[in-house]
């Protein structure tokens, strides 16, 4: 079956088997940021952005997000710089792997909550695992982003 | 400006944060061939017949290989220094079957899809036979796990495959029984730690091409790129010379990208078909066929004094090598040496250990490699014997511990020289408010909040073994470049070697280019494990920019025309005090011009001696009597790493470690089905802390000077693994007066326990 998908702002159309999952998907578009660390729908690396919701991209098929928008880490370069930037000063990117999921959740957080208290934050990126950082330096580089963006927005 | 001890940002972070296409996996050619596995069944079986009839139909398949395909000669995927301790033991695929998912045939096709419909179709008679599980029965057990003729052994670790023994070994020192005999109390327990996975986040992956030159190529997310060309020379039955290994940027590793687990299938694929290849393991492949923590059995005894005065500990391991033997005779030894070493005043100390081979899957490394087993049975045993003596666990330590100066017996006899573990003891306790919190206090709600101690210490690097080389250049403008073999593996180490390497040339850190891992291009190291980098590379960063400056000098004071004794280098010039200069751009740029030689510099480093970093851990827990659930809510940790080369990464790798460690004493299960299938092969059953699970983690560093160091530093990585487990079952302890043996501690565990109280 052939889906239209409007990738990062560009319209892709693609041929795609009823069980082709969106990574499957997005990986064959070159979106290669996406990665997948399990198959069970636990890890969120395969996070992206579905009509700016996030949602694991292994877990919706290609053809479900046909006719909507799909944001990648490759759409969102300049938020992903100016927030990985904070993560970088933290050292909380470590091995990178999870980096662009988590990431993708950061800045869905970031639109949905407003002011996010600790336990907030912790129970909105709940279903992004990390393994090298133990999540500290993560949250550092999230509160200290969200400061700064409030103080730019003064 | 000087880079040392400063927070500097990853070199390859913002790559990372805007998600480049950096892994091997992105950089696959199109077109490879898509390798996939048929896996075991069964737990112990011989193959009888494989019929492909059926699946080499499937469109796009192009091969597909059973035993009788690949090369006999036996090997070890543990990826260590040559000879390798770990017996050879394994083919690339085999007619006798010793773990559920050992591989039985390997399947390369056009596509994915294609791959598993064949692999689907694959007919395999098995002749099933009983298999060997329970490892504290394996040894001189009737079913042997490894009865072939050609299985050997390079190295005396005392193997012998007819009793299923890996490997063993006894160390002695003073007289155990008669310190023993002599003791005011005398605790024996017996402790069970599970074969923790990695759980990496980027599992195992592999790509292979044959290159213009006709040579094998490749690709793959490893920690050893170096053994990696020898192990599959040895597998593939191939001259080293035809082989190049490359690593990208790896997504995590922690020991089990220290095997070749993944790398011989797609290289055999391309061997054989000439074509690329690539594998990618799956999360439950990496579960069921990694190479996870060994599994172990230890039974300590301390015998001590009333006062408090530890006089003995005896430490006998039994470790499950699993249904082959990589890492076995080596992660074993760390039990000993790296626990007992802890206690400086010793009498007396014994550690005996076998490691024996079952029909469950094979181990390997993982972060802490034999000391965080170790370090916990004995840490959990000192916990118990403070609580037997009604004292401090802290003060029982204090009383104890190893410290600068002395010489540890029982590690080689290696001096002490840099050690601030009381320092560590001091500064948790402050940060943990321990007087305060110990031993525990009731809320409101019931919950018990209590506190634990842990002290831990692990190598820099395996002494006289582990090589670390880099290769600097001078070039045409004043940069460098700099080589390594090691390999980053997101720990950083890219980064602190060119902090190390800034500071020793004494300029800007961008004017250093790193580059690693190329086989073919990079100076040899045996990779990054044993956690040497910093100690073992850092120490050949700057040995080689030491020789680099005296060439650059003798080079710039050739061309101002002076005698060398005469000038000096700054880093940005070469000059006679208040005369003549040259600038390093015009030296490296000269250097360039046919008539002058290139600078450059490349000195390998070894270590006679692996000096311990060590730190103090401390639990703060809150326990539900009701339900059982243990929460950290608090983790107070204070490390000494010698001097801190980067002062984020040496923090994250901390609370990473912890993390690591947190999960393996409360979460972390590893179960198997009574045909030895295992049971917790997803995130959905082998579960690993998520944010939700974690309370806060507080690392302070109490640094010692180590002198033989690269700027006063010792390692980091593989410690900080090692106190949870012991911090948080003493925690528990002090929280309920019940001790617990087997991890990780489930809250049904607790709440059955409490509850044996109330009958």
């Amino acid at each position: 079956m052939t889906v239209t998908i409007t990738l990062n702002g560009i319209r892709r159309t693609g041929e795609v088997q009823p069980d082709t999952s969106l990574y499957t998907f997005l990986r064959q578009q070159g979106c290669l940021s996406v990665k997948c660390g399990c198959e069970t729908s636990n890890c969120g690396l395969c996070t992206v952005h579905l009509d700016g919701c996030p949602v694991l991209s292994c877990s919706v098929p290609a053809f479900r997000a046909d006719g909507h928008e799909v944001t990648t880490l490759e759409g969102v370069q300049k938020e992903a710089e100016e927030f990985g930037a904070f993560l970088a000063d933290e050292g909380g990117e470590q091995c990178g792997f999870c980096s662009p999921g988590f990431i993708l959740s950061v800045l869905a957080m970031a639109r949905e909550l407003e002011n996010p208290t600790d336990d907030q934050i912790k129970e909105y990126l709940a279903g992004n695992l990390c393994r090298c950082t133990g999540y500290q330096s993560q949250l550092r580089a999230i509160k200290k982003w969200l400061a700064a963006r409030k103080e730019g927005d003064k | 400006m000087s880079y040392v001890s400063k927070p500097i940002r990853k070199r390859d972070a913002m790559s990372l944060v805007t998600g480049k296409p950096v892994y091997t996996g992105d950089l696959c050619p199109a077109g490879a061939l898509q390798v996939c596995l048929l896996r075991s069944p069964h737990a112990h079986a011989l193959v009888e017949s494989v019929d492909k009839t059926a699946a080499l139909r499937v469109p796009g398949v192009v091969a597909i290989y059973t035993w009788e395909d690949v090369p006999q000669s036996r090997f070890t995927t543990a990826g260590q220094t040559w000879p390798e301790p770990s017996p050879y033991d394994r083919l690339i695929l085999d007619r006798r079957l010793r773990c559920v998912g050992d591989p039985v045939a390997i399947i390369a096709a056009e596509t994915e899809e294609s791959a598993q419909k064949a692999r689907q179709l694959l007919k395999v008679t098995y002749q099933v036979l009983e298999p060997l599980l329970d490892f504290t029965k394996a040894l001189d057990n009737p079913i042997i796990v490894h009865p072939e003729e050609n299985f050997r052994a390079l190295c005396d670790v005392g193997t012998d495959a007819a009793r299923n023994l890996c490997s063993q070994e006894e160390m002695t020192v003073g007289d155990v029984e008669g310190e023993l005999a002599q003791s005011e109390v005398v605790l024996e327990r017996v402790y069970h730690t599970r074969a923790n996975s990695q759980a990496m986040m980027e599992t195992f992956r592999t790509y292979s091409y044959i290159d213009e030159y006709g040579r094998l190529n490749v690709v793959s997310s490893t920690q050893v790129p170096f053994h990696v060309r020898r192990i599959l020379g040895n597998a593939l039955e191939m001259s080293r010379r035809d082989i190049r290994i490359v690593k990208p940027r790896i997504g995590g590793g922690f020991g089990a990208k220290q095997s070749v687990v993944s790398e011989i299938f797609p290289a055999f694929v391309t061997k054989m078909t000439g074509r690329p290849a690539y594998i990618c393991y799956t999360r439950q492949e990496t579960f069921t066929n990694g190479s996870p923590r060994h599994e172990m059995e230890m039974r300590v005894r301390i015998g001590a004094d009333r006062d408090g005065t530890i006089r003995v500990i005896d430490l006998f391991a039994l470790s499950n090598a699993g249904a082959y033997g990589d890492h076995g005779p080596t992660t074993i030894g760390l039990v000993g040496h790296k626990a007992l070493s802890l206690y400086g005043t010793l009498k007396a100390a014994r550690f005996g250990c076998q490691v024996v081979y079952t029909n469950t899957m094979g181990a390997g490394a993982y972060r802490g490699y034999g000391a965080t087993q170790g370090i916990f049975a004995v840490e959990a045993a000192v916990n118990e014997l403070a609580a037997q003596l009604g004292m401090d666990p802290c003060l029982l330590r204090e009383k104890n511990m190893v410290r600068q100066g002395q010489i540890m017996a029982t590690y080689y006899n290696e001096p002490c020289n840099s050690c601030a573990l009381d320092r560590c003891m001091e500064q948790a306790k402050k940060m943990m408010n321990w007087e305060e919190k110990y031993p525990r206090k009731v809320l409101e709600n019931g919950h018990i909040r209590s506190v634990g101690v842990a002290m831990a210490m692990q190598g820099s690097g395996i002494s006289g073994v582990d090589i670390g080389s880099v290769e600097i250049r001078l070039n045409d403008d004043g940069f460098y470049t700099l080589l390594v073999g090691c390999t980053d593996m997101g720990t950083g180490c890219d980064t602190i070697l060119s902090q190390m390497a800034a500071d020793c040339l004494e300029c800007d850190l961008d004017r250093i280019a790193v580059r690693g891992v190329d086989t073919d291009q990079s100076p040899y190291d045996t990779g990054s494990y044993a956690s040497s980098t910093t100690y073992i590379t850092g120490m050949a960063v700057v040995r080689t920019c030491q020789e680099l400056r005296e060439k650059i000098l003798a080079m710039g004071a050739k061309m101002i025309g002076v005698p060398v004794e005469q000038a000096e280098f700054d880093g940005r010039r070469v000059f006679v005090p208040g005369g003549k200069e040259i600038s390093l751009a015009e030296i490296g740029s000269a250097s360039f011009e046919g008539h002058n030689h290139c600078l450059s510099s490349c000195i390998s480093h070894s270590s006679p001696i692996s000096p311990p970093p060590f730190m103090v851990g401390m639990a703060e827990i809150d326990l539900d009597p009701e339900t059982g659930v243990v929460q950290v809510v608090d983790y107070a940790a204070a490390v000494d790493c010698g001097t801190v080369v980067n002062t984020n990464l040496a923090r994250v790798q901390t609370e990473g470690g912890i993390a690591q460690g947190i999960g393996m004493a409360l979460y972390e299960e590893v179960n198997h089905t009574p045909k030895g299938r295992l049971i917790n092969d997803s995130f959905l059953q082998y579960k690993i802390p998520s944010r939700l699970d974690l309370g806060t983690i507080r690392v302070e560093f109490e640094s010692s000077y180590e002198p033989s160091g690269p700027f006063g530093a010792k390692s980091i990585g593989e410690l900080v693994i090692n106190t949870p487990a012991p911090a948080i079952l003493g925690a528990i302890l002090n929280a309920t007066g019940k001790a617990f043996h087997t991890l990780p501690v489930k809250p049904e565990d607790v709440a059955m326990a409490l509850l044996e109280d109330k009958k």
